[in-house]
């Protein structure tokens, strides 16, 4: 069959999944005074559109920025801005100002669900298409299937048509990155990363990836020559493009850090609720909060992350090749992710995008994150009622993308790109590696599964009412922190294989 | 992927798990009465005795299938009361708690493993190609998403709420064993299916001819004509014993108990109108509005007085009592006559010069469509009951399956109608695309190299449903007109679909005939 038909046939079939899982409930359904996210982009449809631009950040009569403040960079005002426009013309009862809090209503949520396809339709969909069939290898079969497992990540479904939010949107945009990077429009590229980076600030989890690859290209071009031209060429692409996504605040310098302080909160503490990290998983062993003192925190946590960052950039410094920027981007973000100073369960999407991006180089290896990642959100799915759903897609990607990508039987060292370590440190025969990973991977799955229904049937001991909120997030936490010394090592041992080598380059 | 070959059936249970995800995922989406209807079958089955089944009518939904329909819920509801015991409480109208929709919906996705069984049987049984390397080409693929993925079925049994899945399995599986010429087993599984919907009576006649004449008589002459002499009494016995075995077991009880007229009047209900509220693409649809069309023209004319003609008869689109004002009205025994005078000549064929069980498949097609076009009352759902077997000739000719993208295509966009929540919109119409998009690939790659599939004129018309989808689902409901005419989309439908529907019919017949020709000519 012609490649077109079989590719908008998995985009379609994404949608409608994307669809099924927005008729169910988003977070904070019918939960006054404070709702959720849901009820947080509509406080900022209505934000936007009621407030002139100069108050949207600041805390003024008209708008309290304890109730939902905007804390997002410009980008995702604007965003809201313009769909509060679109709504005002359905109905104008959805933004009125004061008036409007708490408000829904089957119509409201199907346009507030349509707001989100539209996003994805519009950034993130065509962003992963292109990225599967010209920045992976092999047959056109496998390209399809990789998109379609890409496309299926249940993690982003839940979280954006679920529980309400437009990862879709910044990750979107990030991936356009990539995607600019890897077929050399270095500008466009870091223009899209740009967008992202002000479309939500997390994506600075994947800023140091981009700023090193770019940079190692450009001082291989010779920082004299051509790579000089090359690096100007991108800085001031970048700086325009900041120019213009803040122009709006850039005449009031009280006006630009506001909005710099509202983006990045330092007062809300190391981590909230149970996130799958080092600083939540350690409080179960040592006490660390009430060890050091708020702002030694910070430092502390900002050091480790620095440490956690700094061996995968060097490397994809001195190597920047495509294949190297794609592990930087995991390890970055996962290290980020492990180690930074508040953290929330939901950021682990922004790991979970570029081990997308690795789905058809080491698909077992991506299969197995991707799974622990959506299982390691699973106590707010329940709170947002999302079981049913989270259920179906988790199965079925589990299933479906071990089937389309054959993944377990890539999965001896040559394939998980461990050979020389293997051979070094434990001179396992080639059969018994494919095999153990094999049984650590089932074991694994089992293992999330089984805490996945004890967490819905069970009831915890009096005494011990997180159990399975703990549970839960110190397992991923295991996941998480497997998958970046994995991928560290991937990233230092030797290139690739010859094919995919020749094809980065 | 690349390494599953024909033996290899990892494939189709990859088809089969991925839609039945598919499904669970539309748990929470909008179900029609016939989820209530379902539900106050199970209460009725499990909180009365039998005596009372057929006579019980607190809801408005009575039961009205056939009893091993009735113990079939009567099965179900033994789970369900472990889900939640109120919905098995008859005075609990309407209810639907969340976990009575998980058990309901459930139910449907579970028994549809039938279905999956049925369609992997036919899978087999199709004629395979050699050498094509791609799996997504092969017939026996082709022909498992075209029944596993059907459209039609997924939003009406896991949307709208029926189990129908459950049904088709029992068709499909009793196919393929004819198929397969295990005819015994076929007629078991038929006479089940009888007795579990009546409406598959339509595709009666068929079976009875193709056993009587295929099966009881083990010889014909060699220009295929009947030999008299070869008839079997044995098998003709061991035919009717397995028939009146299962109508005994199911009807037996109630015949005991004196019930059969209540159960039969249940059953058979004639008070209906000809057309349902939504009119089923069919030639009565055409004929309600060439009706209205003249008594329009008449009254422009001045040849007839609009005070004469009966009132609100097209006005409510939702009445249902039709009253025809210039054409003759139609009543019951006028369907049955036509219905039978359009099934006759494929039955006759099959009796006069069979064509073994694919002759008798394109049989079963035929009186499947014959009383949808014909019938009384027919639902637009009953539409399936020709496609899915039609599905079974179309990846094994090119003329059947020229036949059957007509039909599928127009016979499923007539189903649209039945989900009118805005909720449901982009689930129907990129579902439909998916069907339908894969089918046309499929099916030209399939017959690459023979010109092009469909004619186009053909592919006018089908182009002109986007066209009428457009106007029916975007356009009409935003215009003033939507208040004053709210019925006039579901009429544009379903006359738009009817023709298309009328043109397959006319077109497999057309088949039908030059299969005899060729016959002829061996």
């Amino acid at each position: 069959m012609q490649t077109w038909s079989v590719v908008s046939i998995c985009v379609l079939l994404g949608i409608v999944v994307r669809w099924g899982v927005s008729l169910n409930s988003y977070s904070g359904a019918g939960k006054p005074p404070m709702f959720g996210d849901y009820e947080a982009q509509r406080h900022w449809q209505e934000v936007t559109y009621n407030l002139p631009l100069h108050e949207w950040y600041f805390n003024t009569t008209d708008n309290d920025l304890n109730y939902w403040g905007l804390d997002y960079p410009p980008l995702t005002a604007y965003h809201s801005w313009i769909c509060a426009y679109i709504a005002k013309m359905i109905n104008p009862e959805w933004v009125e100002l004061h008036k409007s809090r708490g408000y829904e209503s089957p119509t409201h949520k199907l346009f507030m669900r349509a707001t989100v396809l539209v996003a994805d339709l519009l950034v993130y969909i065509p962003a992963v298409v292109l990225y599967s069939l010209h920045l992976t290898d092999g047959s056109s079969n496998k390209k399809v299937s990789t998109l379609f497992c890409f496309l299926l990540y249940p993690g982003l479904i839940l979280i954006d048509y679920g529980h309400f939010q437009y990862n879709g949107l910044s990750l979107g945009f990030a991936l356009w990155g990539v995607l600019g990077l890897g077929l050399g429009w270095d500008a466009l590229g870091s223009m899209a990363f740009c967008l992202a980076l002000n479309y939500k600030q997390m994506e600075l989890y994947h800023a140091l990836p981009f700023f090193c690859y770019l940079l190692g290209k450009c001082i291989k071009r010779g920082l004299m020559g051509r790579g000089l031209f090359l690096l100007v060429r991108i800085a001031a692409t970048v700086l325009v493009t900041f120019a213009l996504c803040w122009l709006p605040f850039l005449p009031d310098p009280n006006q630009a850090s506001q909005v710099a302080r509202r983006i990045f909160p330092v007062a809300r503490g190391l981590f909230e609720d149970k996130v799958a990290n080092v600083w939540c998983s350690l409080n179960t062993v040592i006490k660390i909060r009430s060890i050091l003192s708020s702002d030694s925190q910070l430092y502390f946590s900002f050091a480790c992350t620095l440490l956690a960052v700094l061996p995968s950039s060097i490397r994809l410094l001195m190597k920047p090749t495509f294949w190297q920027f794609k592990l930087a981007l995991a390890n970055s973000s996962l290290a980020f992710f492990l180690f930074s100073y508040q953290v929330h369960e939901k950021s682990i999407l922004l790991a979970a995008l570029p081990v997308c991006l690795l789905l058809s180089d080491l698909p077992l290896i991506a299969i197995w994150f991707l799974q622990a990642s959506t299982f390691s959100m699973l106590p707010l799915f329940m709170k947002d009622g999302l079981l049913m759903p989270y259920a179906v897609t988790w199965l079925a990607f589990l299933f479906l993308s071990i089937y389309l990508l054959s993944a377990l039987e890539h999965c001896s060292e040559e394939k998980l790109r461990l050979v020389a370590y293997y051979k070094l440190i434990f001179c396992l025969s080639k059969m018994e590696m494919a095999c153990t990973v094999r049984w650590k991977f089932y074991i694994s799955i089992a293992v999330m599964a089984g805490l996945s229904i004890a967490s819905v049937i069970l009831v915890p001991p009096p005494h011990l009412p997180d159990l399975f909120p703990v549970l839960v997030s110190t397992t991923a936490f295991l996941h998480f922190l497997g998958t970046y010394i994995y991928f560290t090592i991937v990233q230092f041992s030797g290139p690739p294989s010859r094919k995919s080598q020749k094809k980065n380059n | 992927m690349a390494a599953a070959t024909v033996e290899n059936w990892s494939w189709f249970t990859a088809l089969a798990l991925g839609v039945s995800f598919l499904k669970c995922l539309f748990i929470s989406a909008y179900h029609s009465t016939d989820f209530e209807v379902h539900r106050n079958w199970l209460a009725i089955t499990h909180s009365l005795p039998i005596s009372r089944w057929y006579y019980e009518n607190t809801s408005e939904w009575t039961l009205d299938y056939p009893p091993l329909f009735a113990w079939f819920e009567f099965g179900l509801s033994h789970v369900a009361k472990h889900f939640d015991s109120n919905m098995l409480v008859v005075e609990n109208l309407n209810y639907a708690s969340p976990s009575t929709v998980l058990f309901q919906r459930l139910s449907v996705i579970f028994t549809d493993v039938v279905f999956i069984y049925g369609a992997r049987e036919c899978c087999r049984c199709v004629k395979e190609q050699k050498g094509s390397r791609d799996v997504l080409i092969w017939p026996s693929f082709i022909l498992a998403v075209l029944l596993l993925w059907n459209f039609g079925l997924l939003i009406v049994d896991h949307i709208h709420f029926q189990y129908n899945g459950f049904l088709f399995g029992f068709l499909l599986l009793s196919v393929a064993k004819h198929l397969q010429s295990q005819h015994l087993q076929g007629a078991l599984l038929f006479s089940v299916l009888l007795n579990l919907k009546h409406i598959y009576l339509y595709v009666g006649p068929a079976y009875g001819v193709y056993l009587l004449r295929s099966y009881c008589f083990t010889q014909h002459n060699k220009d295929g004509t009947l030999q008299w002499r070869s008839f079997s009494p044995l098998r003709l016995l061991a035919l009717g014993s397995i028939v009146v075995s299962i109508c005994a077991l199911s009807f037996g009880p109630f015949i005991a108990m004196g019930q059969l007229p209540q159960v039969l009047s249940r059953l058979f209900p004639f008070k209906r109108g000809l057309c349902h509220a939504y009119w089923a693409p069919n030639i009565w649809a055409l004929y309600n509005v060439l009706d209205k069309s003249l008594a329009m023209l008449g009254v422009q004319l001045r040849l007839l007085k609009e005070a004469d003609l009966p009132r609100a008869s097209m006005t409510g689109g939702l009445v249902q009592e039709f009253q025809h004002s210039v054409l003759p009205s139609i009543s019951p025994p006028i369907t049955f006559l036509c219905t039978l005078l359009s099934i006759l000549p494929a039955v006759a064929s099959i009796w006069l010069r069979p064509q073994g069980a694919r002759g008798f498949l394109r049989c079963l097609v035929l009186c499947a469509l014959g009383s949808f076009m014909f019938g009384w009352h027919v639902h637009e759902k009953a539409i399936l009951i020709p496609i899915l077997p039609l599905s079974i000739l179309a990846v094994e000719s090119r003329e059947d399956a020229r036949t059957f993208l007509l039909l599928t295509t127009t016979g499923h966009y007539s189903l649209f109608p039945l989900l009118f929540t805005p909720a449901e919109l982009p689930i129907k119409v990129v579902l439909m695309l998916v069907f339908t998009i894969y089918s046309f690939c499929a099916l030209r790659k399939l017959y690459s190299g023979q010109g092009s599939l469909l004619h186009p004129l053909e592919v006018v018309y089908l182009l002109g449903l986007v066209a009428v989808a457009i106007v029916c689902e975007v356009i009409f409901p935003l215009s003033p007109w939507q208040q004053k005419l709210p019925f006039l989309p579901l009429l544009a439908t379903s006359v738009y679909c009817a023709v298309g529907v009328c043109y397959s019919f006319l077109r497999l017949y057309m088949s039908l005939l030059r299969q005899q020709e060729k016959h002829k000519q061996l």
